[in-house]
């Protein structure tokens, strides 16, 4: 890979050049490794699923992607504009672009639903100038986000009323709401039971269906992932179904990333993943794996 | 040796790292003028009782334990003069500084704290907000406002205090005698320090206290360490810098 070649443009953004590229990639915490040379780009449209161990680097991986932590060494590159070294304010123009579901949700404590979901169209700068700030437009967005995680009806509540599951839909209510065209999902499905885990993917699948939206998927199950590569949103039915010989799409545009301490140990399709001799790999190549 | 230090020297180049951002901040845009006054109202109305109680029992004992030895030496009327030097001077910055870093930097860092491993401060950065302008300088400018203006509060109490045990137990000193003395004694140096003391402590203060909650690590258990460590570290910083501070004014006419 030469993240550098197809990158060149005006102000640095590139609309042709992969969504998200690391390039060989080190971050070192004392003397824990949390990524290990790093090298591997997520296209326009394709979803990523990646799994491993806990403390494997996987959610060092999504925040390094935005910059929120800073490698040691590498390059990272979020839509052709290198962001290793650029400031905060300038960091904020590229994060602009990208819809973040957190591990621990993130949401604020002090802030409603409502303003909790709206806070991305009132702060992100580029979305706050084009109009997306007037308090109208503002209140119909989050609405239509809240309407998206069918939760229309939390508007005045707290994070602290709600359910863990109805906390990750709001959640994933604020990381759409900006209609990003990177959408990165840290263990969404983290102590949830099943059938909310099952709820929150099919949501997930909804929105980059919908949208055509790139997406890293960071999860401990096996389910996820499988249902992230062989389901998708059908507009017609408004469900979220098995892809079929005629929309193998998904199923294309899916691959996995298996991480161990901090290096990639396998990128690939499904199948490819389930047909791995690697003993370690093979833990995240069944239903039931963690 | 070298190895023991570098943890200790870490830290505290990203503290003056943190109170540099902080306070260039301070003359920046965007300011959260609603959140500052919302951290004055924690800080400053809600420290308000328990400051009043410091300032008062200090005036109090104060004024009895030095009633007691200036009675030896038939100088019971200098009871107003020693509890107001004593208190402008020394007492009601320290004892302010402590009452607050005691209540607010421990709130401040486990507030802080729990937005950290809650993964806040990450979702606050990636949304556009600095989280230095949105948390820290609102708490920096409402503390460095407010201790201050705790501290004259505590004076006064304590001089009440102090005036309500000579009224009460040295039949030589009549109210006029007590005031006047009190009042006269001060010069502007005292008041000086009186005053840049309590400021210089607000800002360590509130900056120990962000500090400790920003880099808070491990959980539950992570909040409850740093807000320990910044409650101790901003106990120690106050008696430094009054420690650092005294010989130059002591020496000042």
């Amino acid at each position: 890979m030469n993240p550098e070649t197809t990158r060149q443009s005006m102000g640095g953004m590139v609309d042709d050049a992969p969504v998200v590229a690391f390039d060989d990639v080190n971050l070192h915490f004392d003397d824990v490794t949390a990524l290990d040379h790093l090298s591997f780009e997520i296209k326009r449209g394709e979803t990523c699923v990646v799994v491993g161990e806990a403390g494997s680097g996987k959610t060092m991986l999504l925040k390094t992607a935005v910059g929120l932590v800073r490698p040691d060494t590498g390059r990272i590159f979020l839509f052709g504009r290198e962001i290793t070294k650029l400031k905060e304010n300038a960091l904020a123009e590229a994060r602009a672009r990208v819809g973040i579901l957190f591990q621990e949700g993130g949401l604020f404590d002090s802030l409603t639903i409502e303003e909790n979901v709206g806070y991305p169209l009132l702060n992100v700068p580029g979305l706050t100038h084009n109009g997306a700030g007037s308090p109208e437009k503002v209140a119909e967005r989050v609405l239509k986000a809240l309407r998206f995680v069918e939760l229309e009806q939390t508007l005045d509540k707290f994070p602290s009323e709600l359910s863990g599951g109805m906390r990750r839909r709001v959640g994933i209510a604020r990381a759409v709401v900006t209609e990003p065209e990177l959408e990165l999902y840290d263990s969404p499905t983290a102590g949830l039971d099943p059938i909310t885990a099952n709820n929150i993917i099919r949501l997930i699948i909804q929105e980059r269906d919908l949208r055509n939206t790139a997406t890293i998927m960071v999860t401990h199950r096996f389910q996820d992932g499988h249902m992230m590569a062989n389901f998708r949103y059908n507009p017609s039915s408004g469900r979220v179904e098995p892809s079929d010989g005629h929309h193998i799409e998904s199923r294309a545009s899916t691959k996995f990333m298996v991480m161990r301490g901090g290096k990639l140990v396998f990128e690939g399709s499904e199948v490819e993943l389930c047909r791995s001799e690697d003993p370690y790999v093979q833990k995240f190549a069944r239903p039931g794996s963690s | 040796m070298f190895e023991l230090l570098k943890t200790p020297v870490e830290t505290f180049q990203d503290f003056l790292s943190l109170a540099g951002r902080a306070i260039r901040d301070v003359f920046r845009p965007p300011h959260y003028w609603g959140d500052v006054l919302i951290q004055m109202d924690i800080i400053g109305v809600g420290s308000l009782f328990i400051v009043g109680l410091i300032g008062f029992f200090s005036g109090v004992v104060m004024a009895l334990q030095m009633s007691r030895a200036l009675t030896t030496y038939g100088a019971q009327g200098q009871v107003g003069k020693i509890v107001s030097i004593t208190l402008v001077r020394e007492l009601g910055p320290v004892l302010t500084a402590v009452a607050v870093a005691g209540r607010n930097a421990s709130g401040m860092a486990s507030e802080l704290g729990s937005m950290r491993v809650t993964e806040q401060i990450d979702a606050m950065r990636a949304l556009g907000t600095d989280p230095i302008q949105k948390l820290v300088k609102p708490r920096l400018i409402a503390t460095a406002v407010v201790l201050p203006l705790l501290t004259i509060i505590a004076d006064a109490i304590g001089l009440v205090g102090g005036y309500l045990i000579s009224s009460a137990m040295l039949s030589s000193i009549t109210s006029s005698e007590y005031w006047t003395s009190s009042w006269q004694i001060l010069e502007y140096n005292d008041l000086t320090q009186g005053l840049l003391k309590p400021f210089l402590f607000a800002i360590v203060v509130a900056l120990v206290g962000c500090f400790y909650g920003l880099r808070t690590t491990g959980g539950t258990q992570g909040v409850g360490r740093a807000t320990t460590k910044a409650v101790v570290i901003a106990f120690v910083w106050v008696f430094v810098i009054t420690s650092m501070l005294d010989p130059l004014f002591v020496n000042l006419k």
